[in-house]
Order: C-alpha cells, then structure tokens, then sequence
C-alpha cells in the first residue's frame, strides 16, 4: 500500500477518461509493475461526468474500492470544476493537471488551492494539432506521466508505440498522431509556480 | 511457463473458455449478458476455437441451448449476469437434476428495481438452491483459475452437476488487472477430452432425458442429487489440489486470512475480501487480532470445515452483498449460523449488508465492522444482530 500510486481521472463521456485511466495502467504494467485500472459505471452518455481510476505498485494490488485518497488528479474537462469538486481527498503534496487554455493563476483561483500541486496543459491544441480532433485523452495520459515520473519517459514512448502498433493496427497516421500528442505534452505541461 | 499479462475478469473468463474449447457456447449475445460470448464470438470468428456458438433470443434459451447440447454429449458454457440469470431460473433446475456438467460463468450484478446494474450479489445468491455449485471469486486471476477447475470438477465421475463460476460486476469484470495465464497446452491437458458417460448421441447405448417422474421415482432422484452435490467437496478439493501442481496456485474450499489465532473474524465473498485483507492487515499492525475468511465455495457450503475454521473466534462479523429478506439477515449469515449451531461453544455473530447495487465499500467500512467486534467482545453485548454497513442516514 505505501508503494501505491493512485490516480484519479475526470472527464466526460466521450473523451477517452477511461482509456487513458486504462492505457496508463497498460504502460505501468509494461515496465514490471502491478497494476489496476477502472471506470466507475455511471449512466453512460456523451458529455455525462464521468470518473475512471488508475493504481500503480510494485506489489500485488488486493483493494478493490475507488480512490478517495489520489496521488494524482487529472482534469481532462475543465468545466467539470464547477461541477464536481475534482480535488477532494487529493493527498498533500500530490498533484492536480487540468487541461486549460488559461493560466495556472487563474486555475489556481477556481480550485480551493491547499496542500498540492497544480499543473497544466492545452491537451486541446496539442489534440488538434496532432491528430485533428479534439482527443484531449492521450496528452493528459503524457501529461500525468511526466508530473508524477512513475515511468522513465523514454520507456513509456516505447511502451505505447506497441499499445498504438496493436490498437491501431490498421491507422498508421492516428498512431503516428498519438505518438507526437504523447511527445509534445511530456514537453507541454506546466507546473504553476506562484 | 506462466504467462504474465493484465486483462479485465470478463478477458480473462472468456480466455479460460478459449483455451478450453469447449463444444458449444451458447449465449443471448446483449445486456443484460456480458462481455464474455462477445469476446468469445470474435474467438470464433477468427477461428482460434472450433466452438459452435449459439446465440439465441433469450436467457431462457441460452440455458435451454446448453441443456439440450450438454445432453447430446458436448461440453457446453455460457455467461450470464443479473437479470439474465434470474430469466435462466427454470432450465437451471432442469440443467441440475438431469445432472449436466454444463459451466457459466456469472458476473455478480444487482436485480432490478429499483433498475440498477451494478455488482451485487442478488442474482447467483437468488440462485443458491437450484442444484448448481457455486464458485466464487475474488479477482481476475481466481475467476480465471476457477473456470478451468469448474470444467474438470462438473465433469467429475462422482459428481456430474453444473457449476456456475461467480466474479463481482464491474469491480472485477470491467477492471484491468495483472494477471498469471497458463499454456494452452497446459490448460487442455487438465480439462482434457470429455467423454460422457452417457449422452442422446450415442448410438450404442441409448438414453432418455428429462423424462417425467413420477412421485414413486422423484424424491430418490432428488436424493441422488443432493448426493452428488454433497461428494462434490471432496472433488472440487481434489481439482483444486491438482491445479496447485500445475499452477503454484493453492485453492480449497474457503481462504483463512491470518486466522490462526483470531479472536475477530469476518466471513465475506469475492472481491470486497481484497479490500477486507488490507484491513486485516492493518489491524494487525495495530496488535488487534483480526482475522478474515472468504468463501470460495458457497454451494454445497462447508459446513463442518467453516465450522471447524470459525471455532476460536470470540466475535464473528458475516457480510453479505445481497438481501434474503428473511429479516434476520443475508444468506451468507444464515448459512454460517446454521454451521455453527452444532458446536458447544458459538461466537456471538452479526451480519452486515453491505455493497447492494455497487456502493461501494472501503478499508474504513471493513475497520468500523472490526470495531464494532471489538466493541461486542469487551461489553458482551451483542446488540442488533441484523445491520448494514455504508448505510446513508
């Protein structure tokens, strides 16, 4: 347990929150660890808040409650803010990501900024430039990556080019898009310093 | 060699059905039904199993399906959960009195209403006395190991009875997990080829069945059953044992959890029993003696071993995931009770109902239950035997 890395994701239905709470997983396991990756199962519609959740550990993982306590927020909607208090529990010392156009500082205004971290990224533009669609999805997976450092960024761009080989066996363009929104939101992310 | 990979409980079972190969699936292919013949129908698709699927119109017809090709004398699965099992009630008798070794697998999710489809266990529990072994599972990896052994342990000479292998919905089936697969080979050589005693294809020796019986024949039959139902511990203990050879992976009939002296125990099933270990453990960092027992095998229940497990607890906690409205409790709780009742000295026991329709129960929830053990072995008071947990006021 005190090996554990807990994630928390949110987003909304169609944005790929729970494929990037399961990819990180798949990216973890690839480099020897345990690991557990979940939706929790709402009503399932298109722009519906949606949380899904990631663990990480280099030990056997038994729990199989949700995550109160998260190491790691990530905010793939910003909107979702207003909406649900995406920071609640988050441990002391760890670390919000939201995906924003706007400052730090003005993201810092909107959450009730204590005890952690607080990093951003366009995952938009970086979405929009890469793969002409907005997938926020897979920067925030780069993103979340980087923050907490759990995988070296080298064997994590390896690790997903054989996820991406395999889930889109037959896009070569939508992988090689992925690969560079991973690449330029492991450079993008921004931590917000006062 | 093992194999390491990570895959959802619904993967894996559908893995374990692969590896198998079983004759014929048969299956209502949309919910309430799970992933599992979806991911079993693209096996087939692509030709890594030789399996005839069957994909039929209803539950009802899929048990039915499985009945009839059971009884030509294939080896027959299918998966189910929630409202789908409880639309298979009437062929699941059928399948067990006509002693079928047909395998499901079940993915634990609550029964409407109010309309909910989350993991609870309502839907096998509701099922407990229909002649089925029931095997439970507290992740991926078990519902996986448990699928493998079902086949050999259905098919069993002393047994001959269907066996539905149980996981929680959602919490297991939907999660990605790590997990340890076996060869294909190997999971082959340890089903291996079935050859029915008897079965309606068999032209050298023919059989009838489920012929109408009449009240001079129908209570020894029914006395067959419960029988087999009864030898079956010994089988599934000795399935269980050679699977250990070939898997490392010890099974038998319930987990002790840090029971070995114990003065507070829980009794629980399936995946809330991972969360409840963690509490276990954290207690006993604490130096309170906590303990845990899981049930793995619910039908036929151990009666004599869980008693036997049980009978140096001071205080004994009981959670169920489902509602019996007996209104003294869950099925789980009765079934303990009853064990104990022959022993001379018996643990004061409280039962929890826990988790219905997929709340969601925590290392905290498990700890108030210890609490409230604690609490009954310093004042002697039992209190209110019937409780829930994670109730909101």
């Amino acid at each position: 347990m005190e090996n554990m890395m807990e994630v928390r994701w949110h987003g909304r239905g169609g944005q790929g929150a729970k494929t990037a709470a399961l990819l990180l997983a798949d990216a973890a396991f690839n480099t020897g660890k345990y690991v557990q990756g979940f939706p929790e199962y709402g009503p399932e519609r298109m722009g519906a808040p949606i949380t899904a959740y990631t663990r990480i550990s280099s030990e056997p993982i038994r729990i199989h409650s949700n995550i109160y306590e998260p190491d790691y927020v990530v905010v793939v909607d910003e909107t979702l803010i207003d909406v649900v208090e995406v920071t609640k529990g988050l441990k002391p010392g760890g670390a919000v990501l939201v995906n924003t156009q706007r400052s730090g500082e003005a993201v810092r205004k909107q959450l009730k900024h204590q005890d952690f971290e607080i990093y951003t990224i366009d995952a938009q533009k970086i979405s929009l430039e890469t793969l002409g669609k907005n997938f926020p999805n897979t920067p925030m997976l780069g993103a979340v990556v980087k923050v907490s450092g759990i995988i070296g960024d080298e064997d994590f761009i390896q690790s997903m080019e054989e996820s991406f080989q395999h889930k889109f066996a037959s896009k070569e363009d939508v992988k090689e898009g992925n690969m560079q929104a991973l690449k330029r939101s492991l450079q993008e992310v921004v931590k917000y310093e006062e | 060699m093992p194999i390491r990979d990570r895959m959802s409980g619904n993967e894996a079972v559908a893995l374990a059905m692969k590896q198998i190969n079983p004759d014929v699936l048969a299956a209502f292919p949309i919910t309430p039904s799970t992933e599992i013949p979806q991911i079993f129908s693209q096996y087939v698709s692509d030709q890594q199993v030789d399996s005839e699927l069957i994909l039929v119109e209803s539950e009802h017809s899929a048990m039915s399906a499985c009945i009839g090709s059971q009884s030509a004398g294939a080896r027959t699965m299918t998966a189910t959960s929630s409202a789908g099992l409880a639309l298979m009630w009437e062929m699941l008798y059928v399948a067990a009195s006509n002693r079928l070794p047909i395998t499901m697998a079940v993915v634990n999710r609550a029964l409407s209403g109010p309309i909910n489809i989350n993991a609870d266990h309502s839907d096998s529990m509701g099922a407990r006395d229909s002649g089925w072994i029931q095997i439970y599972s507290e992740n991926n990896q078990e519902a996986y190991d448990n699928y493998i052994q079902a086949v050999r342990i259905a098919e069993h000479p002393e047994v001959q009875l269907p066996v539905m292998v149980c996981q929680d919905g959602f919490i297991t089936s939907h999660s990605i997990e790590n997990i340890e697969l076996l060869e294909d080979e190997s999971v082959k050589s340890f089903v291996s080829d079935y050859s029915p005693a008897f079965s309606l294809l068999n032209s050298e020796e023919y059989a009838a069945v489920g012929p109408y019986d009449s009240p001079a024949y129908y209570m020894e039959h029914k006395r067959q059953q419960a029988e087999a139902m009864k030898k079956s511990l010994s089988a599934i203990r000795e399935v269980s044992r050679a699977f250990e050879s070939l898997s490392g992976r010890k099974y038998d009939l319930f987990e002790s959890y840090r029971m070995e002296d114990a003065e507070l125990a829980i009794v629980i099933v399936n995946s809330a029993a991972g969360t409840a270990k963690e509490a276990v453990d954290r207690l006993r960092k604490q130096g309170k003696k906590a303990g845990l027992v899981k049930i793995r095998v619910f039908r036929p229940f151990p009666h004599e071993q869980i008693a036997a497990a049980l009978s140096k607890v001071k205080v004994l906690g009981i959670l169920d995931r489902s509602e019996s409205f007996s209104s003294i409790g869950g099925p789980l709780f009765a079934e303990i009770r009853a064990a104990l009742y022959p022993a001379a000295e018996r643990p004061p026991a409280v039962n929890y109902i826990y988790g219905l329709g997929g709340r969601d129960v925590t290392i905290d929830h498990i700890e108030s239950v210890f609490a409230d053990l604690e609490k009954i072995q310093s004042t002697n008071e039992t209190g209110q035997e019937y409780r829930y947990l994670g109730l909101r006021e």
